[in-house]
């Protein structure tokens, strides 16, 4: 883990690439171009980039008309706008009819920082997950960003993208493959597992090292894809392991935790605690400080992981 | 240009009577509004629209967006006339397995472009197709059609204004402004009006027709496609429940389906021998 990426940066960049590899990608945003990054896209491609203005619920549909075109709309806006205010668009105009469009917001969870708990998505995974035929994904850093976005655009159909604000460090290399529906494990070890998403597997990479120091020896498992979940991955550290901590920048509620602890209490029960956002709002704050609040810190996980291996079957 | 006229108003009739035995037959779907809509849907598919039943994917077809998806029954017998699936189909409406859904589904229906039900969202979608074709310097038309009860989303002015914006002068809307919605008069529920004047602030040009007056309709949609540079709107005063006296007029019909009783009443006002 060395150099710092912001995951919209990542995505910036790579959006730009794709637009010249194929003229059939579209992007649209509402009114945060320069924040989402898409402005990059815009600046090398403006007969192909659509400010739709403040307004996102025609902004999805647009993009689900231009899907029926025939082209490949990129959709960027923050997340709890992209989500929250156009969640129905969403699931009428977009997942239902199975249309191409990727949606790929910012500016997801807590550290969005100051601007406080209305812009802080912290359930946008949870609504997008509950829509059928819909693919979602939270990278966990930058190199892992620019291949999802790559994928997305090659994979047919629907996909919920949720990027960050912040630079997160580094946590795959040049040699990482990225598959749609595969999670990856990222530390090896055998007496509890965490698994996580976004930024939060760069934090229990480190809670990791931490255990380690305590003798305990702790798996991380970073799932992007959580829908399709990978049932594998998560199976075998359940039963190789015992225990599992969850970790997302999220609600505790409906999102990676909750997918796991659903697939978990049906087919393979273990202990299993879920470490995010416990059914609050978010708050003003500077990004480090709300990881603090909220119990997102390395720390924060060996702490659950103790707990866990107290309660351990 | 006459004799058209006269055969699309008996095409209206028929897709007339198509629609009341396919709603008597499912005994679920919305009367009032497909009967309003029907005799521009009549004008589009069997007049205006560039449309090829056996390749329902032709790249060069105008497309149809049904953004008042309850109004689904009109767009099917039309489909069904025009030769995209069997008349038989039409039977099996809202029936579990049938690819007539309550609402227009794109995945299942060939001729069905996009998903609608869920009101307000169409117009936005029609706005994607036609900025998508013209991105592909193809001259196809789209064509949107929506209820005036369904201008009370606020989606709908979101698209207006995107409309007018990128000058998507490929794309008409119909507004089949019937005057009524479920709970009643759209003027008492929430008043829509003025909807041509709302438009033109909007950027639109506005054309206001009879929407039952075949003539009318069909000169609104030529003059349409000769109007550039911004989206035109056809605002088209009609009647719900139009052709069958007693579903005339009657917000009650807007989701109600002609019985057994009515069956043969509704097929005389259309001039049709009820021989079930």
């Amino acid at each position: 883990m060395s150099n710092m990426i912001a995951t919209r940066d990542a995505y910036g960049e790579t959006l730009a690439e794709l637009g010249g590899e194929n003229k059939d990608i579209v992007v649209l945003d509402a009114d945060l171009s320069g924040s989402t990054k898409t402005g990059v896209f815009a600046k090398k491609f403006p007969e192909r980039f659509f400010n739709m203005g403040i307004a996102e619920a025609n902004m999805v549909g647009t993009a689900a008309g231009l899907a029926a075109a025939g082209k490949i709309p990129f959709v960027s806006t923050f997340a709890i706008f992209a989500a929250g205010r156009a969640w129905e668009q969403i699931r009428q105009s977009v997942a239902y009819p199975k249309a191409n469009v990727k949606i790929v917001p910012t500016h997801g969870g807590i550290t969005v920082g100051e601007d406080g708990g209305s812009h802080q998505s912290v359930e946008d995974i949870a609504i997008m997950r509950a829509i059928p035929n819909m693919t979602v994904i939270v990278p966990a850093d930058g190199p892992e960003t620019k291949l999802a976005i790559r994928a997305a655009a090659a994979h047919k159909g629907p996909v919920y993208i949720r990027l960050g604000r912040n630079k997160v460090p580094t946590v795959f290399d040049d040699g990482y493959r990225f598959e749609i529906g595969k999670g990856v494990e990222v530390a090896a070890g055998t007496d509890l597992t965490f698994v996580t998403t976004g930024l939060m597997t760069a934090q229990a990479v480190t809670a990791a090292g931490l255990l380690k120091k305590e003798g305990v020896s702790a798996r991380v498992v970073h799932i992007a894809t959580i829908k399709p979940l990978d049932q594998e991955i998560i199976l075998k550290a359940a039963r190789e392991t015992g225990a599992i901590v969850t970790a997302e920048e999220h609600s505790v509620i409906g999102g990676l935790g909750g997918a796991v602890a659903e697939l978990l209490s049906e087919k393979h029960p273990v202990t299993v605690k879920r470490v995010g956002i416990n059914d609050r709002f978010g708050t003003s704050g500077k990004a480090e400080e709300l990881l603090k609040y909220f119990g997102l810190t390395p720390q924060d996980l060996v702490e659950a992981a103790r707990e866990t291996l107290a309660g351990k079957r | 240009m006459k004799e058209t006229i006269a055969e699309l108003e008996e095409k209206a009739r028929e897709l007339r009577v198509s629609v009341i035995k396919t709603l008597h037959r499912s005994q679920s779907g919305h009367t009032g509004g497909s009967l309003s809509s029907i005799d521009m849907i009549t004008a589009l598919y069997f007049h205006k629209m560039r449309h090829d039943p056996r390749n329902p994917l032709w790249e060069e077809r105008d497309r149809f967006i049904l953004c008042k998806g309850h109004a689904a029954p009109a767009q099917y017998v039309a489909l069904a006339a025009a030769g995209y699936f069997p008349k038989e189909d039409l039977m099996m409406l809202r029936r579990l397995g049938s690819h007539l859904q309550g609402h227009p589904d794109s995945k299942s229906t060939p001729g069905v472009e996009v998903c609608t039900g869920s009101l307000g969202q169409g117009l936005s979608m029609a706005n994607g197709m036609a900025l998508g074709l013209k991105l592909d310097g193809k001259g196809c038309r789209v064509y949107a059609l929506l209820g005036d009860g369904e201008l009370q989303e606020g989606q709908v002015w979101e698209a207006a204004m995107a409309a007018a914006h990128y000058r998507l002068d490929n794309l008409c809307a119909l507004i089949d402004a019937n005057s009524l919605q479920i709970d009643g008069e759209v003027a008492k529920v929430m008043n829509v009006a003025p909807i041509a004047d709302k438009f033109r602030a909007f950027g639109w040009r506005t054309l206001e027709i009879d929407g039952h007056d075949m003539g009318e309709i069909v000169a609104a949609l030529d003059n349409a496609e000769t109007i550039k540079g911004a989206p035109t709107v056809i605002v088209a005063r009609t009647v719900k429940g139009k052709g069958v006296s007693f579903f005339e007029n009657k917000a009650a019909y807007h989701g109600v389906t002609p019985s057994d009783e009515e069956l043969p009443r509704a097929l005389e006002c259309l001039g049709e021998q009820c021989n079930l």
